[in-house]
This record gives C-alpha cells, sequence and structure tokens, in this order.
C-alpha cells in the first residue's frame, strides 16, 4: 500500500493549512508534486492515495494529473533529460544538442536507457531562453549547453549510481 | 544610462537575502503605505503612475485594483501571476531568483491596498528551485514583523503563500490560473463575470503580474508622479525586458521606455549587437506570441521614424507594420535563421499548449502545426500557405482564453512579412532541407510613400 513517509505527511497537512477551510482541492497540485518526489511517478495506486487524502473523487485527480505535463503517469529513468526546442532555443542549436545527446545515450525521444539510468524528453518554452540551449534536469535547469558540458553531465550522473551500487 | 528601479540593488552581494535588501531601504513603502496611507491613497498612487501591467496586456494596474468588489464579509485575495512561459520571456525568474523580497514587499504594500489578508504566487512548476528561494524570503519577512499577524501594530494580517504549477503555459492566463490554482485542469473561464468580482474560490481577486507587483514598490517609495515622468506618453516607468536569441548579450535588461530598438539591439549597454558577426534579420519583441517584424520595418516604422522601445512605438503600424510590447520577451534571429522553422517551432508550442476546451485552438493548431511541418521540410504547396492564413484567422477571437490569437498572430506575421521564404520553401523542396533563404531583402530600406 503506497502511504507517503511521514516527513511528507507532515508537509501535507502544512499544504492543506494553506487554504480555508473546505477548499483542501487546492491542495492537490502540490500534493501530487509530492507524490512524485517520492516515488519518482504517479501511478494509478498513488492517485488514488492521493484522493483520499484530499477527501476527492479520484477522477478529480486523474484529471488534473493528466493535463499538467510535469506529471509522470509512467515510470522514468533516474535522471530525465528535459530538452527546451522552442524557438529561442532552437536558434541556439537546441537542435545540435538533442541529436548529439540521441546518439550518445542511444535513445530516442520519451524513451529510457535500458539501465533505467536516463529518459530523454523534449520540453516546450521552458523560461530559460537568454541561457539557451538548455534542458531541465529534476528540480534545476541545465543552461548553455555545449556538448562537452552533456559529457560531463552525462559522466558525472554514471559515477554517482556506480558509487551508490 | 537610464535609471532603473526594480534592478537597481540587483548586482548588491547578498541581495536575495533580508538583511542586506532591507539594509539597502527595503520594505520603506510597506512602512509608508501601512503607517501613513489609506488603502485607497495607495490605489491612488499606482493609478496616478499609469504603470501597466507586465505580463503582456499592459492594462492600467490602478484601474484593474479599482474594479476589485468588495463586499462586507468576503475575503479578498492577491495572486501573482508568476506563471511565466511565454517563449522569449524570463524576466519575472530574475526578480524572483535573484531579488525576491522585492516581490515579497511589492505583495504587503498591494494586498494592503486591495484589502487582502492572503496572497498567492503560483509559479511555474518547471522553476522547482525558486519557490525555495521565495518561502525563505517570506519566512525572513515573518521573522521581521512584515508579515503575519498586526503588522507594524497597524492591525493588518496578511500571510503569503506560494503555489507552483504543473508546466502548462494555458495557466499564465489569469481564469486558467485561478482554475489551476483550486486544484483543476487550466481551462480558462468565460469573461465576465471577472476575477475582480467572482476569482479565487468565488471571492473578489486580482492577478497581477511579477514585475507589476515589484513596480508597487518603487511607486509608493517616490510616488505615482515621480513613476510617470520615466518613459513616454502612455508608457509610463520601466520595463525589464528578457532579450534571446542571435545576440551578443542575452539577458534580462531594465529599460526607460524612451530608447529606440537600434539601440537597445547594438548599444553596449543592452544586447550588445548581433553575435558571430552576422546581420539582422527579424526579431519578436514582445514574446513569442506578438507578431514578428524584418528588421527594416523592425528599426524603423512605415513612416520612416525610428521605432522605440515603449507601448506605442512597438505597436506603431498596427499589426499591418507593426507589433507589441508584450511581455519583453525580445527574441532577435539573425541572417541564418529560417522564418518558416521557427514559426513551426512556435506554432507546436501552441498545440502543445492549447488547453483543448474550444474547437479553432484545439483542431486550429495541430493542423497549423502539420502544414508548417511540411513546409518546412520540402513537403508543402503554394496553397498551404492561403490555408495557413485561412485557419489562423478562423482562430483568432473565437476562442474564450487569447490563447487562440496568441497561436494565429505569429503565423499571421510570418506569412504577412515573409510570404517570399515561404514560397522558396515550396519551390524549392531539395534546397530548403540544405540551406537556409537567408537575409534576402528584409533589412533593406523600405519606401516611404512621399506626400504629393
Amino acid at each position: 500500500m503506497v502511504q507517503f513517509s511521514q516527513e511528507n505527511l507532515a508537509k501535507v497537512q502544512e499544504i492543506i493549512a494553506r487554504y480555508p477551510e473546505g477548499r483542501q482541492k487546492s491542495a492537490l497540485m502540490p500534493l501530487l508534486h509530492l507524490a512524485q518526489e517520492q516515488w519518482g511517478w504517479l501511478s494509478a495506486e498513488t492517485m488514488d492515495y492521493v484522493a483520499g487524502l484530499l477527501k476527492l473523487e479520484p477522477i478529480e485527480v486523474y484529471e488534473v494529473a493528466t493535463f499538467y505535463t510535469m506529471y509522470n503517469l509512467k515510470p522514468v529513468g533516474k535522471h530525465v533529460f528535459e530538452v527546451c526546442h522552442t524557438g529561442p532555443c532552437m536558434l541556439r542549436g537546441s537542435d545540435d544538442i538533442l541529436a548529439y545527446i540521441k546518439e550518445k545515450l542511444g535513445i530516442g525521444v520519451g524513451e529510457t536507457t535500458v539501465d533505467g539510468l536516463f529518459t530523454l524528453k523534449t520540453a516546450e518554452c521552458l523560461g530559460a531562453c537568454g541561457y539557451a540551449p538548455m534542458m531541465q534536469m529534476g528540480k534545476y535547469y541545465k543552461e548553455h549547453l555545449t556538448k562537452e558540458k552533456i559529457d560531463r553531465i552525462i559522466e558525472e550522473c554514471r559515477t554517482q549510481a556506480a558509487a551508490n551500487n | 544610462m537610464g535609471r532603473k528601479l526594480l534592478l537597481e540593488k540587483a548586482h548588491v552581494e547578498g541581495i536575495r537575502y533580508y538583511d542586506v535588501y532591507r539594509r539597502e531601504g527595503g520594505y520603506r513603502s510597506v512602512e509608508k503605505a501601512l503607517k501613513s496611507m489609506t488603502p485607497d491613497e495607495v490605489t491612488e498612487e499606482v493609478k496616478k503612475s499609469g504603470l501597466r501591467g507586465r505580463g503582456g496586456a499592459g492594462f492600467p494596474t490602478g484601474m484593474k485594483w479599482s474594479f476589485l468588489a468588495k463586499p462586507e464579509g468576503v475575503p479578498r485575495y492577491l495572486v501573482v501571476n508568476a506563471d511565466e512561459s511565454e517563449p522569449g520571456t524570463f524576466k519575472d525568474r530574475y526578480l524572483m531568483e535573484f531579488i525576491p523580497h522585492i516581490l515579497i514587499e511589492g505583495i504587503i504594500t498591494s494586498s494592503y491596498a486591495l484589502g487582502a489578508n492572503s496572497a498567492y504566487i503560483y509559479i511555474r512548476g518547471e522553476y522547482a528551485w525558486i519557490p525555495d528561494i521565495l518561502e525563505q524570503a517570506i519566512a525572513e519577512a515573518k521573522n521581521n514583523g512584515w508579515l503575519g499577524k498586526n503588522i507594524l501594530g497597524t492591525g493588518y494580517n496578511l500571510e503569503v503563500y506560494v503555489q507552483r504549477g504543473g508546466g502548462a503555459y494555458i495557466c499564465g492566463e489569469e481564469t486558467a490560473l485561478i482554475e489551476s490554482l483550486e486544484g483543476k485542469r487550466g481551462n480558462p473561464r468565460i469573461k465576465p463575470p471577472f476575477p475582480a468580482v467572482k476569482g479565487l474560490w468565488d471571492c473578489p481577486t486580482v492577478v497581477n503580474n511579477v514585475e507589476t507587483i515589484a513596480a508597487v514598490v518603487p511607486i509608493i517609495n517616490n510616488g505615482g508622479d515621480d513613476y510617470a515622468k520615466i518613459g513616454v506618453g502612455r508608457s509610463t516607468g520601466t520595463k525589464l525586458m528578457s532579450a534571446c536569441g542571435n545576440i551578443n548579450k542575452p539577458g534580462v535588461y531594465e529599460i526607460d521606455m524612451n530608447i529606440s530598438v537600434e539601440e537597445f539591439i547594438f548599444s553596449d549597454e543592452y544586447c550588445g549587437g548581433i553575435a558571430n558577426g552576422k546581420r539582422l534579420k527579424a526579431c519578436i519583441p514582445g514574446g513569442s506570441s506578438v507578431p514578428i517584424l524584418p528588421a527594416n520595418l523592425l528599426l524603423k516604422t512605415a513612416k520612416g521614424e525610428q521605432r522605440m522601445m515603449h507601448y506605442e512605438g512597438l505597436s506603431d503600424g498596427g499589426f499591418a507594420t507593426g507589433s507589441m510590447m508584450g511581455s519583453g520577451g525580445f527574441i532577435v534571429l539573425d541572417e541564418d535563421q529560417c522564418i518558416v522553422k521557427h514559426t513551426y517551432t512556435l506554432a507546436r508550442f501552441y498545440r502543445h499548449e492549447s488547453c483543448g476546451q474550444c474547437s479553432p485552438c484545439r483542431e486550429g493548431t495541430g493542423w497549423m502545426e502539420k502544414i508548417l511541418w511540411r513546409l518546412e521540410n520540402g513537403q508543402g504547396k503554394l496553397s498551404d500557405i492561403d490555408l495557413l492564413v485561412d485557419i489562423q484567422s478562423k482562430i483568432e477571437g473565437n476562442t474564450i482564453c487569447p490563447l487562440g490569437d496568441a497561436a494565429a498572430w505569429p503565423v499571421a506575421a510570418a506569412i504577412r512579412h515573409f510570404r517570399d521564404e515561404f514560397e522558396w520553401h515550396v519551390n524549392n523542396p531539395k534546397e530548403c532541407l540544405q540551406r537556409n533563404y537567408g537575409l534576402a531583402h528584409y533589412a533593406d530600406p523600405i519606401h516611404v510613400p512621399t506626400p504629393a
């Protein structure tokens, strides 16, 4: 059975308290973010659990989770590269960056490497146009990307994974 | 060097933190407003300042505030729109990341004027590290008595909360934002009723952009009249421009709204000219939804005058020969860039971001994307160009929210000014895969008709 960690359960209460009495539905998106932090993605079971916490119908959770692109409805790799390819990034060479990552990881957009370490996605404008080309990686942005920088990022992820094994 | 009101202290070491921000004169506007002004007097100063909404629409802020309904016993809310998602725009991020306290200060002063006791900052979900910065600033402000109960002993109470979005451009539209904040899909509401009457949880609500709220700080500190002295005509004060694309110095710049476009692009104080010694081909001056202009019409108006960087200057000539200030997202294209491809990426963006509620936008954005893909990849027909014009004209004005217009305008403007580049793609299906059309005649001096 899915359940938030004790620490996250305390956060849930804190989040619900941000809204007036009876308006706990507003806590839905923050709770889905929290769930994704804990489990990496949102399974139907997770969404039902969140629905229960907020006294919502499960459909109210599904319709939100499917609307917003940041929620993963399938498991993803440990590191998700979301490469922006909208106009301003395209002008600064995002096509080349995307092609290089594909070649380097041997996967296409929407795919995960067999070791489960990397998932590659494209993203529409992430609001970092002046620091293009760029990608989102977890909580943070990696900006002014070059092939060398991509090499370094991938290497660091692999080293980190090896150390944790 | 123009006057800086928002970014004046941006480079002071540690300005992100309360102690430094306060030492540099922070939170004076709260003291002044709460201790010596009534809420209506604060609103009056904002009206006098001529401040216009900095999110893109440019609606006068003081007027928006004065529309707020004030029924007895019903809470009112201030919601800060930090869902910055318009391609080319990254100015609010800069403010929140580096000078978060100016936003918090602006929220307190503005909430006092509006009579709101809770304010929510709705920030785009991808800016995932910024809520930590804002929450730290909120905690610091609270610990120092600027938030919470009985602020400065005046009896005024205020709490500020940060809410993260989930990656949906549409939530930058104020009613979609409110829906999202209520825990629903970001489908825009039909207006009226406007949020000022029926907004968050059906209560009267003002939704303002981050930069707009930050601008309230200098307005209250120095007075609305002082703010109105900067700039020209109805473009008062300073504006944050986020410049990107093929320029030497991409970044966020605060401008007095009385400089020329040419100065903004070519002077070292701002963009520093076109990168790699290339020539300027085109520019979208106010975020991806406003009309693109070729170099010649960007630098000069159809009347042959210098084009200026303010609301009226950028829109001089209407959509026929002008553009818009929009959100201040300034996207510059050099001579090597392909207008068809650039327009395709924007069409793809709008298809991706359409909420799907209105058929003209839901169906039209996808259709335009497919046609533009064909044209870009040498598989288009000449009739496709007119078909695009036709589709966009049927989206514009036929949707609940402005996303429809936002998706239609870039396509319309690209074809209006660069039709021969689109035709070249059709007539040279192989060559267009190998090379781009280039600068062509887009920087040639424009013919200015002289009166007989």
